[in-house]
């Protein structure tokens, strides 16, 4: 019997257990824009006061100014910079936190006009060839991507590589990684967070603040082995 | 078909425990740390106003994933083979390592990276990968000091707890190769810079990664890393080949039942809101990450914990390690005393299910508690651990009926005594009398050792003396005044 075959047979020679349905009491944010998970839905004791992210069932409106707010402020508790700007006023803001940076790596899909203010070197990886390892290990070099969502609740940024986040090598090797999230990209918490994903198969990233180990003594300590530093520009949707 | 590897105690726990106790430097480190953890996690699980909801949620999620693990097992297996990953199986700690160990001599590599996995730890893989001349190289910070100070850990989730930052710092600069000893602090700053140089070249150069799962993903056949480091993001994405050891009671669902885990988990670990990173990944993708990907799904005695209605429980744990930090037991003896990967409450009705109780010391085990409940008011999956620590007794003693043994004989006295209300009235008396001279001693009403068989339960705790008179007593010469 192989090793496969034994262990299904055990585990079907287990007097049948009663089938569990699962409640789902918890706040589950705005739920119209896809179908529930499984199971059938709350029990009723979902407070609908902490749903703030999103006032339709796409969410599109999901600027609310408290949102942010919450996002800032969790974001800065993990010791993420964050800065604001407005749509006209990105490029000029990117190359502000770029400043004393001499290169760039970026995705292949970042917008070009991102980077329009920026006077240092710019990296696109595959063009014309993918960035290697090495490349994306030279000292100084920072990267820029976009994200896919970002949780207000935990301060978390999903990145699911899109084309404007790239693969998961490029936030992963620089010691300095600047994302780029717009208002609109803003949900609550984390249940509506991966609904907004578009295909949860593809390598999806959750990054809440700089790498940290908390290993000697439970004291917190940034950069081990991802980006040391993380810079948050949140733009006005 | 019972577990095998590093969940056999090879000391009964009251053994084990006195020689931890004796050590005043592992307590107050020990104490100091439960405590810091266990008060950031009140403050952020008191954040959420649904946490009874999303605990009540997760066990049934768990649940539901027991109720129906063959056929999820099958679900995941296709969907992870149709993205293009290698699904293999194992009975035994022996059988996935030799699979494991097979795999990576197909690579034609001697060295490979490891990120923290208790299923890795559980079935002695670096041992078995350094017997076959292969280096398993652990890039957790806490399982580095641990591995280079050679020693075992002692939490789920901070491994090398029991240290201070003076004692890393020795163990550094002692044993980390090309340290710079002169240059070496022993700031957690500094100390964590050191282990971030020794690790990148390896991480850099490294072909092979070796990975545990906190999550499976039935629907969709994903892997889920939940990592503070980005250690486990480096051996995720860098090497060509990545094989996943992962306990079959790790599935979940569906992909969007991790809405409720990924906020159970990092609250009730590092009381964090999230840990830094979590990768999710679903076989191999093109141009991103490794490009050979291998799935070892270990039975390990869970099969076995499986078949107990009250007791498979215990495989709902997320290992989230909340119950070690509020545990008054675990606090003073830390989690070598165990004996087992599986530290605290929840390694005292684990280990001794996976094994069987007869593995080494592992009886000892659901005896290394004092009922608390602190452990189930932590735990994020709500698994009643002072019921199935009760249930393992009963089942000890049950199983050594007509064999002398110590429970035996204190719990047969015992129901002798209860069973008749003069006797019972009797003993207490004597009790009191036979309390008298301890009374004399520094504590007023507390025993600090009785004799045998009771000394198992005094010498890892105090035990209240009887009461002076008794309620009946007091009662009866109440009017006399
Ligand atoms: S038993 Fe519960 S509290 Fe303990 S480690 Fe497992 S999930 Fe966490």
């Amino acid at each position: 019997m192989t090793a496969r075959e034994e262990i299904m047979r055990r585990l079907r020679a287990v007097r049948p257990i009663p089938p569990v349905t699962v409640p789902r009491g918890y706040d589950r944010g705005p739920i119209a824009a896809g179908p529930a998970p499984t199971g059938p839905a709350a029990d009723g004791n979902a407070p609908a006061t902490t749903t703030s992210g999103g006032t339709d069932a796409s969410g599109t409106d999901a600027s609310a100014p408290e949102l942010i707010e919450l996002l800032v402020d969790r974001l800065v508790d993990y010791r993420a910079t964050v800065t604001h700007c407005d749509p006209a006023g990105l490029a000029r803001a990117l190359a502000g936190l770029l400043d004393d940076v001499p290169a760039v790596a970026v995705p292949p899909g970042l917008p070009g006009g991102w980077l329009s203010a920026y006077p240092g070197t710019v990296r696109r990886d595959g063009a014309p060839r993918p960035l290697t390892v090495t490349d994306l290990d030279e000292p100084g070099l920072a990267v820029v991507t976009g994200c896919a969502v970002a949780v207000a609740e935990t301060g978390t940024l999903i990145l699911d590589t899109g084309t404007d986040q790239g693969r998961r090598l490029l936030t992963l090797v620089p010691d300095h990684h600047i994302c780029v999230v717009r208002t609109d990209q803003v949900v609550d918490r984390v249940p509506e967070a991966l609904r907004r994903l578009a295909d949860p198969t593809r390598p999806v990233t959750l990054v809440s603040g700089p790498s940290a180990t908390s290993d000697i003594e439970l004291n917190r300590v940034e950069g081990v082995h991802g980006p040391r530093r993380l810079d948050v520009l949140i733009v006005a949707g | 078909m019972t577990g095998t590897g590093n969940i056999v105690a090879r000391q009964p726990f009251p053994q084990a425990a006195k020689v931890r106790l004796a050590d005043p430097q592992l307590r107050s480190n020990l104490r100091r740390a439960t405590h810091t953890i266990r008060d950031k996690r009140l403050r952020v699980v008191g954040e959420l106003p649904d946490w009874e909801a999303l605990r009540v949620s997760g066990a049934a999620i768990k649940d539901d994933v027991l109720a129906r693990l063959p056929d999820l097992l099958d679900q995941f297996e296709a969907a992870a083979t149709a993205a293009g990953a290698t699904v293999h199986w194992a009975r035994d700690a022996e059988e996935a390592c030799a699979v494991v160990t097979r795999l990576v001599r197909q690579t034609g590599t001697d060295e490979v990276v490891k990120i923290k996995s208790m299923a890795t730890q559980e079935i002695g893989l670096n041992e078995a990968l350094e017997a076959a001349g292969i280096a398993a190289v652990e890039t957790d910070l806490a399982e580095l000091i641990v591995q280079l100070a050679d020693d075992q850990p002692s939490h789920i989730l901070v491994p090398a707890i029991h240290y201070n930052r003076r004692q890393i710092r020795d163990i550094f600069a002692e044993r980390m190769p090309g340290v710079d000893v002169s240059a070496l602090t022993d700031e957690p700053a500094a100390l964590a810079e050191a282990a971030r140089r020794h690790l990148r070249a390896k991480f850099l150069s490294a072909r092979v990664a070796i990975s545990g799962a906190n999550f499976a993903i039935a629907e969709t056949g994903t892997l889920v890393v939940v990592e503070s480091e980005g250690n486990g993001r480096m051996c995720l994405t860098l090497p060509e080949t990545l094989i996943s050891v992962v306990g079959i009671e790790k599935l979940l669902p569906t992909f969007g039942d991790l809405e409720v885990f990924l906020q159970l988990l990092p609250r009730s670990s590092t009381g964090e809101r999230m840990n830094p990173y979590t990768s999710m990944w679903t076989g191999v993708s093109d141009g991103d990450g490794p490009q050979q990907m291998h799935i070892v799904l270990v039975d390990n005695g869970r099969t076995e914990t499986r078949a107990d209605p009250v007791g498979r429980q215990a495989l709902r744990c997320i290992r989230c390690s909340a119950c070690l930090n509020v545990c008054p037991v675990y606090e003073r003896v830390g989690g070598h005393a165990y004996g087992s990967v599986y530290p605290g409450p929840i390694g005292a009705i684990l280990s001794p299910q996976m094994t069987g109780p007869d593995a080494g010391a592992n009886r000892t085990l659901p005896y290394a508690s004092t009922l608390c409940g602190a452990c189930f008011e932590a735990c994020p999956v709500r698994i009643d651990i002072p019921e199935v620590l009760v249930h393992l007794r009963q089942r000890g003693v049950d199983a050594h009926r007509g064999r002398p043994s110590a429970e035996r004989t204190a719990m047969g006295a015992m129901s002798w005594v209860m069973r008749d209300r003069r006797r019972y009235a009797a003993a207490l008396r004597a009790a009191r009398r036979g309390a008298a001279p301890l009374r004399l001693g520094g504590r007023r009403d507390h025993v600090r050792h009785l004799p045998w068989p009771l000394s198992g339960w005094t010498g890892t705790r105090d035990a209240p003396l009887p009461a002076a008179q008794t309620f009946r007593e007091w009662w009866a010469g109440r009017g006399r005044g």
